[in-house]
């Protein structure tokens, strides 16, 4: 199995096995004082110990326990532009509560962040800045454009303003003006099921951005 | 606000620098030659009207000269206000800073941030001040963008990604 970045993942170090697992039950691991009791004085074999193991063990890839750890805890960066970002505290607040979903450390640093919003209007002043600090977070990283005026200048659609997709990969764009806490939280779910449900589809290969990782294949 | 008898008086006090006297829905304007902005400035401070409330351009187009320099001043004391506007050429649109202090008497330092502002915004050039930069606008940005000659600017926004299957969608 290859990953994104090209790593050679060996799988068969890391899989629980069938066969493993059914040694453990034959070499007695549920036998006497830690059997079970509706196992108690029972060798189970065959096709009951095939569903017996079943039941109990979970087999899973890498890259699935990973992207389903990262989804379900996005560090967002503390960041605010505009009257979007009072909308994006109110997610934090106790009546969206954005700790349900594991989101709420919102970090201070870039370095420690992987989830930017882009919570109001970017001016052309602040792009650069803005741009600044998604290079330093650090992969994965991903980019929630929040409200009308990030997503398409909205209102400001004049000489102040870019919309963020013209300098820097947008995953989700939460449509509003500015969008109810409970929009932005929505535009994070989406995000979380981008991540679980494919995690390949980051924003190199929709921007075509392949070969620009900071530690490419191979390096 | 002055009455329109007060600005009578005030106006024939400053004498020649005065160019015109508007009294219009109880706000007293005064208008006056660009070269003597500090002069009158400072004979209206003594007169009480000791705090800048605000410096703004305007752009006037298609009227000519185009641009215009507002200050509007407030006496804290009689709560009374009185407005001073000069008119600026577009070629030419110099004017001498209020800002710092010089031989007319004190200047007004919250003149710092807004005459940047309006020179930002509407090229206006003011002479002497101390730190003349664009103060909104990158400073590598080309134009005045609040000139009424000035592309409003703006793009057509596509969401590339979707764009064609939306067109498939309406079609």
């Amino acid at each position: 199995m290859t990953r994104s970045n090209g790593d050679v993942i060996d799988y068969s170090s890391l899989a629980v096995r069938e066969s493993s697992a059914e040694q453990m039950l034959r070499g007695g691991a549920l036998s006497g004082a830690n059997q079970p009791a509706h196992l108690k004085g029972t060798d189970i074999e065959g096709a009951e110990l095939e569903r017996h193991v079943h039941e109990r063990i979970l087999t899973t890839t890498l890259d699935k326990a990973v992207a389903w750890a990262r989804s379900n805890s996005f560090f967002p960066l503390a960041f605010g532009l505009a009257c979007c970002a009072m909308e994006q505290f109110q997610t934090a607040g106790p009546r969206m509560d954005i700790a349900r979903f594991g989101y709420e450390a919102f970090r201070a640093s870039p370095r420690q962040a992987d989830l930017i919003i882009l919570a109001g209007r970017v001016s052309i002043k602040m792009a650069p800045i803005i741009r600044r600090l998604y290079d330093q977070m650090l992969e994965p990283k991903w980019a929630i454009s929040m409200g009308a005026c990030c997503s398409s200048m909205g209102v400001f659609n004049n000489y102040a303003l870019v919309p963020a997709d013209k300098f820097m990969p947008i995953d989700v764009h939460v449509p509003g003006c500015p969008p109810r806490p409970e929009a932005l939280m929505h535009g994070v779910l989406k995000l979380r099921k981008l991540v679980q449900d494919d995690p390949d589809a980051g924003w190199r290969e929709r921007y075509g951005a392949a070969g620009t990782e900071e530690a490419p294949a191979g390096a | 606000m002055p009455d329109a008898t007060g600005l009578e008086l005030i106006g024939k006090e400053l004498g020649k620098a005065v160019l015109d006297k508007t009294f219009f829905r109880e706000r007293a304007t005064l208008d006056i030659d660009p070269t003597a902005v500090r002069a009158v400035l400072s004979q209206l401070r003594e007169k009480g009207f000791a705090f800048l409330a605000s410096v703004h351009g305007v752009d006037y187009y298609p009227h000519e000269p185009r641009l215009g320099v507002i200050y509007e001043l407030l006496d804290m004391r009689r709560v009374d206000r009185i407005t001073v506007r000069v008119r600026l050429p577009t070629d030419a649109p110099e004017i001498d800073s209020v800002t710092p202090d010089g031989d007319y008497g004190a200047g007004w330092p919250t003149a710092n941030h807004q005459e940047r502002e309006v020179y930002d915004m509407f090229g206006v050039v003011f002479r002497g001040h101390p730190d003349p930069r664009r103060i909104l606008m990158p400073e590598d940005y080309e134009g005045h963008p609040q000139r009424r000659d000035f592309p409003v600017g703006g793009e057509p926004v596509l969401f590339t990604r979707d764009e064609a299957q939306w067109l498939e969608a309406r079609e």
